[in-house]
């Protein structure tokens, strides 16, 4: 019943908030005017913000500045032990410091490291934090961009990547992590910079009580859909996240902005109906994920489960079963990645769906920016497939999908199971999943999880795989970094060909993509077309353990 | 042009009722064995290459059949037949299609006859020879050498060998009914000719590329949709090539578990890995999707339309507006009596009785349509009649019956001839012609008796099938010579959503350039050598193969039988094309799911007994649920060819409704369909002994 209530208040705050929010969001990024702080930043960084950008510019831009951001992240994590804060840490070791600065810089934030004992304040405020905010930035411009390519007509530019950036932070991103940062430490999140205080406990042990910014990093970590906790424990610590209900406002910020977007590319392209059918399609994937994990919890198999009435085990009982799993659903239907659970632990079926979300490939409603412009691109395939039989060749909001865009999406897809089963089959393969604590199925879904995480740019793991050694932070370094931005550069690539297309206008014979047909098509194709190619692997993993 | 459509609409006098679905071609099953020498001749890598996903295919038989060579195994020698047989079926229906067109080609061929061409000079030379500006002399009963303009005389051409239509038509010097199609036959006459073909690239020629396939180039759609099923090749590929470490793994981990036909412990089997990825992969659509391109253009070509790309089909199916002339193909080709206007004081029966004794002799459709408002020609004309026939000078005919002169005619030539001059005839005139009609003074003697009504005539279902239109999405606009107000009043009759009126040519090219700017795309028929530029400038210009070779050159279609009114079908057949591909698309991709829920229990059940409760279909053995998906896999192309070659139904209807109806029937059936057939193989192969 708990259960219930929480989930339907929470679709009930996304369902208030969709019009808006998504309208505040589409002001944002359609706005020409510009705040004095705003100008400030483009005079500071040299950009004329009137200057539309092409697709191969914008994607150069993009490239730059996450460029320029893994360096500075790999050299500030490499010398942290002499700065400030440091809080008596050593410098983070190499192939740590790489694995981690992709993770950031790409919103994975997975977390090769426990951030108690290796991070030092002012790397996570001043480094870590700050790639919260511009990497979850990046992923909504790049959607923006997309929802651009589909509005404009025969156009070259896309707008300027810095303005984006900077807009979207300074209006979406960080007035609303200030007010959240708020509203947690209301609710009992730590926000200070001690470096921690021991206590002796009633049983006479020392315990190291620690301290830290948290509140502050806790808002833009779900809001940016980041994921990378403060603490190793991320969500499930109690000074991350105290209570039932900060676990239902950070699962609210996770979904905020994912769920909104559709609002704004409706805006964007005129048509509402059109951001309602987005909206839909990924609702559905959704509820059906969440009410399948929360599902398999509670109805799980396995002797323990049965005893107790459900699989407590790694869960928090503060939140429960229900408000954990849906936490888990949420987090990896979006490319957050933080955890209030221990994911490993969840029964084999119930385990299985945070992957098959991240197999989606995140899109329902996916990560910032990310989930949307994945949505489209799936979309866009259905058209292709779906709108040859309606008699026409296929066209998506007027514009004529033909052999570049197929290209382009085509690739798209191609990527991601690329990374996640060449990086699993090569973990295999060279022997480094011997690193596994478990063996047989439940071993293989440890490796699969860890490289569909990755991959997605997710950020949660399964655990029981070491993974901070070399091979494991060198491979899940480079699947976090094609798998972002590989699809980030067919992205723009798409939206600058769609640009340049003329809108072929809508008649009766045009098919419709705000139907209810329609959105069941999208659905349908997501789950048939993307989560298929994993079926065989997901047999030997999570089925082989969950159907025995 | 006028008489030929005329006649045309003798044919044909009412349009098809709209509901009726585009016929189809039957496949004659001999056609199939006849095409399996071409189906294997196409197994050569080097043509199978030109289709991915069949190549694919053909690489896992070829590796398939060494492994059953170098470990024989019944299971292993059956699923390396099967998978030998699906490429073949694949070819098959390409050869099937290609077949077709082949018999086609043959009868065109028959007309290329070696003819001697008569040079003006007095040369003889073989038809062959002929240079473009070439003058040849064709007289009564002699081939006309090659494709040309009339330049001089007048003769009556068989032009049956290309067109199959007996009826002989009339050729002409200057105007739009000079060009000449080589391969035709003079019946009277004589005609000098100017070659305007290169040599070796007659219309004929060309006919004959078109129908055999020889040239046929992948359409834009068509080489979109390859590349997603060449991507979706990758991505399975990828998917199979990627389990093996983890099978290997799987296996050690239960290395208590029985070897199996698909699983040892060196992983799954080459044979079985190759069975999942043939079932995996697009191979249904792959194999037919060149068949469905090929009996697109072939369904044209059996309504005697030639598309000179497979571009055009498929433009012609994404249309959004069509531009028909009025004339043939809105109303009838000529106008029709509709109603005699008496002066005040004449009787209505004299006047009628004047105008049908005018008319009798008269065999315009005008004349004919008269007699019979005026109550039919039954009555004989007197012996004694004289008649006076329409000349272009005195623009009017009639009949002189002893003392009774009685005329008919344009009013003012009729006034002037009767030397009187009627306010009241004036006025009946000016009504009329501003309704859109055209009146016919009728005067005896000195004595004007009234006006005949004659009106343009819209053939009967035009507005319903213009409705139709307007559901699928499609504008159509009339193009009419005619005065506004005349075209206005025809347009509303009709129900076209928008009419041209006083039409030039530049009028058109305008118009199309407007509607391809809003990013429509344009069709439209025309036979004159001044609708050259706009047929060039339409995205679908069907010229008529009566006009004039600029026109058949600047269009992307020939229309053999010159019939305006197919265009309608045309854009049918277009989107009939694109629905087929999208349709067995969709079925291809759904088919996907039953097929795993085949093999993935069947590979890896032994390991984990769990996982054979993805065997929802209860198939007998491993051996047999990998056989059966590779055998349904296979024989579903066959099974499909017949419809791939005829075309989905189509039914002229709403995005929205041709969308749910195909999804209903591709979409889901394709879910399900394999579910079925798999588990009725699986029942009969589980019959052999051994697998």
């Amino acid at each position: 019943m708990a259960g219930w209530l929480f989930v339907l208040t929470l679709i009930a705050a996304l369902v208030a908030v969709y019009r808006p929010f998504g309208d505040h969001m589409y002001r944002v990024v359609s706005g020409t005017r510009h705040s004095a702080v705003e100008r400030g930043v483009y005079r500071l960084v040299g950009v004329d913000a009137s200057a539309g950008q092409t697709w191969g510019v914008y994607a150069r831009s993009v490239l730059a500045f996450s460029a320029v951001s893994i360096l500075f992240l790999y050299a500030f994590l490499r010398v942290q032990d002499r700065l400030w804060l440091s809080l008596g840490l050593p410098a983070v070791g190499d192939h740590i410091a790489w694995n981690t600065a992709v993770s950031f810089v790409t919103n994975t934030n997975w977390q090769a490291y426990s951030g108690e004992s290796t991070m030092g304040h002012l790397v996570q405020m001043a480094g870590l934090a700050v790639q919260n905010f511009v990497s979850a930035g990046v992923g909504i411009a790049v959607a923006v961009v997309l929802m651009r390519g589909f509005a404009a007509r025969n156009a070259e530019t896309l707008g300027n990547f810095l303005v984006d950036l900077t807009r979207i932070t300074l209006r979406i991103l960080l007035p609303l992590s200030v007010l959240f940062a708020v509203v947690f430490m209301v609710g009992g999140v730590v926000q200070n910079l001690s470096g921690g205080t021991d206590v002796t406990t009633l049983t006479g042990a020392t315990q190291h009580i620690t301290g830290g910014p948290v509140a502050s990093q806790e808002a833009i970590k779900e809001l940016g859909t980041n994921g990378g906790g403060f603490y190793n424990a991320n969500s499930a610590h109690p000074f991350e996240n105290p209570s039932a209900w900060t676990n239902w406002v950070q699962i609210f910020l996770i979904l905020l902005i994912p769920f909104s977007l559709p609002r704004v590319f409706g805006r964007m392209v005129g048509q509402n109906r059109q951001g309602y059918a987005i909206a839909a399609v990924m609702a559905i994937l959704a509820l059906g994920s969440v009410a399948l994990t929360v599902g398999f919890e509670i109805h799980g198999a396995g002797t323990v489960p049965q005893a107790v009435g459900a699989a407590m085990e790694g869960k928090e009982t503060r939140f429960g079963v229900a408000n954990s799993a849906t936490f888990a659903a949420a987090t990896t239907l979006t490319s957050t990645g933080a955890v209030n659970s221990f994911h490993d632990s969840y029964t084999a079926l119930g385990g299985m769906m945070p992957m098959v979300n991240m197999m989606l490939g995140e899109v329902a409603p996916g990560g910032v920016g990310s989930g949307l412009y994945g949505m489209l691109i799936l979309a866009t395939i259905t058209v292709f497939v779906a709108g040859l039989m309606v008699g026409r060749t296929p066209e998506y909001l007027g514009k004529k999908i033909q052999a570049r865009e197929i290209k382009l999406a085509s690739l798209y897809f191609l990527v991601t199971p690329l990374i996640v089963l060449g990086g699993t089959a090569a973990a295999f393969g060279t022997g480094n999943a011997s690193t596994a604590l478990n063996e047989g199925p439940h071993g293989l879904s440890e490796v699969l999880y860890a490289f569909t995480s990755a991959g997605n740019n997710n950020g949660s793991a399964f655990a029981g795989i070491t993974v901070n050694t070399p091979w494991w932070d060198i491979a899940l370094g480079l699947a976090m970094l094609l798998g972002r931005f590989l699809p980030l550069i067919l992205v723009l690539a798409l939206a600058g060909s769609l640009a340049r297309r003329q809108p072929v206008p809508e008649s009766d014979g045009t098919l419709p993509t705000h139907r209810p047909l329609f959105v069941g098509m999208v659905a349908g194709v997501t789950v048939v077309l993307v989560a298929l190619t994993f079926l065989p692997a997901l047999a030997l993993g999570p089925l082989a353990e969950g159907l025995s | 042009m006028t008489t030929t459509l005329n006649d045309l609409i003798e044919v044909d006098p009412a349009p098809e009722p709209p509901a009726k679905p585009v016929k189809a071609g039957l496949l004659d099953p001999r056609q199939l064995l006849r095409s399996v020498p071409d189906a294997l001749r196409k197994l050569d890598p080097r043509v199978m290459w030109r289709n991915p996903v069949m190549f694919i295919v053909e690489v896992g038989a070829v590796f398939t059949t060494v492994l059953s060579m170098a470990q024989p195994s019944l299971f292993a020698w059956l699923i390396t037949i099967w998978l030998w047989l699906t490429v073949v079926f694949a070819n098959l229906a390409e050869a099937v299609a290609e077949g077709r067109g082949k018999a086609q080609a043959a009868t065109l061929r028959s007309a290329r006859q070696d003819t001697v061409a008569h040079l003006t000079d007095g040369r003889d030379i073989a038809a062959p020879q002929l240079q473009q500006g070439d003058l040849v002399i064709v007289e009564a009963g002699q081939v006309i050498p090659g494709d040309g303009d009339v330049v001089e005389g007048i003769a009556s051409v068989d032009e049956s060998a290309i067109t199959g239509e007996s009826a002989p038509v009339i050729r002409e010097s200057g105007g739009d009914r000079s060009a000449v199609t080589g391969g035709t036959r003079v019946l009277s006459d004589r005609i000098v000719v100017r070659i305007t073909q290169r040599p070796g690239e007659s219309f004929v020629d060309r006919m004959i590329a078109l129908v055999e396939g020889a040239n046929r180039q992948k359409t834009p759609n068509e080489i979109a949709l390859n590349i997603l099923l060449a991507a979706l090749t990758i991505i399975f590929l990828l998917a199979v090539v990627t389990l093996q470490p983890l099978a290997i793994f799987s296996k050690a981990y239960q290395a208590a578990a029985p070897d199996t036909a698909a699983l040892d412990g060196h992983g799954v089997t080459g044979i079985v890995l190759v069975s999942l990825l043939v079932c995996l992969i697009p191979t249904t659509i792959g194999a037919l999707l060149s068949a469905i391109g090929i009996a697109g253009m072939d369904r044209l070509v059996q309504r005697n339309v030639l598309a000179m790309s497979g571009r055009a089909v498929e433009a012609a199916g994404d249309v959004n507006t069509l531009l028909l002339d009025k004339t043939g193909t809105i109303t009838l080709g000529n106008r029709q009596a509709a109603s005699f206007v008496p002066l005040q004081g004449v009787d209505p029966e004299v006047l009628a009785e004047a105008a049908r004794l005018s008319s009798l002799a008269d065999e315009t459709p005008e004349g004919r349509s008269i007699v019979a408002l005026a109550g039919g020609g039954d009555v004989p004309a007197p012996a004694s009649a004289q008649w006076v026939p329409f000349s272009a000078q005195t623009r009017m005919s009639g009949v002189d019956l002893g003392g009774r002169r009685i005329r008919k005619g344009a009013a003012s030539a009729v006034l002037k001839w009767a030397g009187v001059r009627d306010a009241e005839v004036d006025e009946i005139v000016d009504r009329i012609s501003s309704g859109g009609g055209t009146p016919l003074v009728v005067a005896e003697n000195d004595r004007v008796l009234g006006v005949i009504h004659l009106k343009d005539v819209v053939k009967p279902g035009m507005r319903e099938r213009f409705g139709e239109m307007r559901r699928m999405g499609i504008r159509t606009v009339m193009i009419t010579g005619d005065n506004p107000r005349t075209a206005a009043a025809i347009a509303a009759e009709a129900g076209v959503d928008d009419f041209l009126a006083e039409a030039t040519p530049e009028d058109k090219i305008a118009y199309i350039r407007t509607e391809q700017q809003g990013g429509r795309l344009v069709a439209m028929t025309g036979d004159g050598t001044n609708d050259a530029p706009a047929l060039a400038q339409a995205d679908v210009g069907v010229a008529m193969n009566t006009g004039t070779s600029a026109a058949k050159e600047a269009g992307n279609m020939v229309d053999l039988d010159s019939d305006p009114t197919k265009l309608i079908e045309i854009v049918e057949i277009g989107k009939q094309l694109l629905i087929t591909r999208g349709a067995l698309t969709t079925f291809s991709i759904a088919n996907d799911i039953a097929k795993y829920f085949a093999i993935i229990p069947a590979m890896f059940a032994a390991v984990y007994p769990g996982l054979d409760t993805l065997n929802i279909m209860r198939l007998h053995s491993p051996g047999s649920a990998i056989l059966s998906a590779v055998v349904f896999n296979a024989i579903v192309i066959v099974f499909l060819i017949p419809l791939a070659l005829r075309g989905v139904r189509y039914r002229p209807s709403s995005a929205s409704r041709l969308l749910s109806r195909n999804l209903l029937i591709y979409g889901l059936g394709g879910v399900v369909a394999p579910f079925l057939g798999i588990k009725l193989i699986d029942l009969l192969i589980q019959l052999i002994p051994g697998i």
